[in-house]
């Protein structure tokens, strides 16, 4: 189901005649489900798109169509409570409670008391707070991340298709605001919500986007492709020059370790023999190997110095793989184990703890080279 | 909920209430002292007809009338004209209107009285009408601080969700705009009530009358008595403001 449901159409906005637009001849459209991100330098208009989708700001000139409907003349206020909306500063309303605040959208459109409080507990579970705890309370009482999280309740308590986002995790402090951001991606897999996302912060585009729309000043669209490609293939300078530095190391975040070829090892099955086990590792041309236990379970590298060391058991030579990695983790988590293992591979294992191969630096290598363009 | 919130919690209590306690302790002394004055002091035959009980009576409710129309009218006007001057589009007019405002505020009160006196003549309706010109500007300031010191943030999320703007004004603004609003109007109405003392020269009648003959024909216990309803009066009223003020703070702010 890829309509689009969201089609901005040759849209203009300038504040004073003469003087350069703020927007100019912007077409844009935004598929049903997707989250489309606009990320920019400050200043280049990220935010007033945004409101040009609800006519917060009404367009100069063109055509905005929500669900194949021209809304460009529509009542604006009938049309802003149809699209959920969250802002930086959030702007709770603090003579109401946070039940009246979640409340705001469903009492504009009528909707009877009991299915308002109803509708208002379900909300505060989806966002992880207790309604008998939160629900009379004011807003002062909140935390800047509670806080945050009843913007987003509010937003959405009138079940709207599509949600604007301004930099909705930005006045929040990393910890809270990578939490948020989970908890939100989360809940978008089951809301399959339309949201468009603005942010200046290129991470998190990267990290919430389907899309991401990268913009440059007057709001015109430098790039508009998914972060893997915006981040392998970047249209030109001042894309590239956005994503900084590191664009390869971001790629990492966005490909698992099943999107590689494992790098297979020579392994061995506890018990086994010392003599036996030298062997296979020449015979490979291996310079060391697993030790599995009997559930394949990886225990130990071993190298033929540590077998070599006579008067310990196999099972106590060698040493211990400490961090293991499951084909779900992604490229950034196996090169951070990668890192941390003494023999500069990371084990893949599993669900069930099971071997399944190695990752090393080649196999990441040979999939960024692969996807880069060349130099 | 930890000590530390809770003793926080009680102090600001105290300082939010404070207003509540010293306003009835200061009217109680008055009144006390006024009691006292008219129960122990030896009146003369004229003090005492100066202080004809049924005679102060019809003052103090002349000066309650002149205090409370005039105060009425300044809301009627003052309010919606904050509004008005806060909606878009009136920047200049903001600007001229507090201005000139004030410089109704820094006449003396006795001179406009008599202005006003010039164009309407004698009677009640020119002391109210000087009084409201007087005593607009604290509302009117008010209103409109108060409107504007309602955080962008707040109104931008009203209407991002589909607010209308009279809806915005109406549920967001005003409630949140109330305290500074009512603050404005207690400070309206003391003044109001004091300067209505100055009624009588417009012979609109007031305790003025008292004091002015106490002034006139020496007698300090007159003028004493007569200034001292005054200030009991607009002490009581500054009081109910007060209330006002408490109980129609939304909750939450």
């Amino acid at each position: 189901m890829s309509d689009v449901l969201i089609k901005l159409e040759n849209i203009e906005k300038s504040y004073t005649p003469g003087e350069p637009a703020a927007v100019r001849n912007l077409n844009l459209e935004v598929m049903r489900g997707e989250v489309l991100v606009l990320v920019g330098p400050s200043g280049c208009g990220k935010s007033t798109t945004l409101r040009l989708i609800n006519r917060l700001i009404e367009p100069t000139k063109g055509k905005i169509y929500l669900n194949g409907e021209d809304v460009t003349d529509i009542n604006g206020s009938q049309l802003r409570r149809r699209i959920g909306y969250v802002i930086q500063q959030v702007g709770l309303f603090p003579h109401k409670t946070i039940a009246e605040n979640i409340a705001t959208v469903p009492k504009l459109l009528g909707w009877k008391k009991e299915e308002i409080d109803k509708r208002v507990d379900e909300l505060l579970e989806v966002v992880s707070m207790d309604p008998e705890v939160f629900k009379d309370r004011y807003p002062k009482e909140l935390s800047g991340g509670q806080a945050q999280r009843v913007g987003v309740a509010r937003a959405l308590a009138a079940n709207p298709d599509v949600l604007l986002m301004d930099e909705p995790f930005g006045a929040i402090d990393p910890i809270t605001r990578d939490r948020l951001q989970n908890e939100f991606l989360r809940l978008q897999q089951d809301l399959k919500k339309t949201i468009v996302f603005v942010t200046h912060d290129i991470d998190e585009a990267i990290k919430m986007g389907d899309r991401i729309a990268i913009l440059r000043e007057g709001s015109e669209i430098a790039q508009l492709d998914t972060p893997e490609n915006i981040l392998t293939e970047p249209a030109d300078d001042f894309v590239e020059s956005f994503l900084g530095s590191g664009a390869i190391l971001k790629g990492l975040t966005l490909k698992k370790v099943r999107d590689i070829q494992l790098q297979p090892i020579t392994t061995l099955k506890a018990p086994v023999l010392r003599d036996k086990a030298i062997q296979s590792i020449n015979e490979n041309n291996d310079s060391f190997a697993i030790l599995l236990d009997h559930n394949d379970h990886p225990l130990r590298w071993l190298d033929e110095r540590a077998l070599n060391r006579t008067n310990q058991p196999i099972e106590k030579s060698g040493r211990p793989i400490a961090v293991f990695i499951q084909p779900e983790d992604t490229l950034q988590d196996a090169l951070s184990a990668m890192l941390q293992s003494s023999v500069g591979m990371s084990v893949v294992v599993d669900r069930r703890g099971k071997y399944l191969g190695c990752c090393t630096i080649e196999s990441l290598a040979k999939l960024l080279v692969h996807e880069s363009p060349v130099k | 909920m930890t000590s530390q919130a809770k003793t926080a919690k009680s102090r600001f209590n105290y300082i939010d209430n404070l207003n509540l306690i010293v306003t009835p302790v200061f009217a109680a002394i008055l009144i006390i002292l006024a009691a006292t004055v008219w129960n122990y002091s030896e009146f003369d035959q004229t003090t005492e007809n100066i202080l004809r009980p049924s005679l102060l009576i019809s003052q103090l409710w002349e000066t309650i009338l002149i205090g409370i129309l005039s105060s009425l009218i300044v809301i009627a006007v003052a309010v919606p004209l904050g509004i008005t001057i806060t909606r878009r589009g009136y920047p200049g007019l903001k600007t001229f209107l507090v201005d000139s405002l004030g410089l109704a505020q820094a006449l003396p009160a006795y001179g406009l009285i008599v202005v006003f006196y010039t164009f309407l003549g004698t009677g009640m309706p020119t002391a109210i009408y000087a009084l409201a010109l007087f005593s607009l500007l604290p509302v009117l300031r008010n209103t409109i601080v108060g409107l504007e010191q309602v955080d962008r943030s707040v109104i931008d999320a009203g209407r991002g969700m589909g607010y209308t703007n009279l809806q915005i004004l109406f549920k967001i603004e005003l409630p949140l705009a109330i305290p500074i609003i009512i603050a404005g109007i207690r400070t309206a109405v003391v003044i109001n009530v004091g300067m209505a003392a100055l009624a009588f020269l417009v012979g609109a009648g007031g305790l003025g009358e008292t004091i002015n003959s106490g002034l006139k024909l020496n007698r300090p216990t007159a003028i004493f008595i007569g200034a001292s309803l005054v200030a009991i009066l607009a002490l009581v009223l500054d009081f109910l403001g007060a209330l006002a003020e408490k109980y129609l703070k939304p909750k939450g702010i």
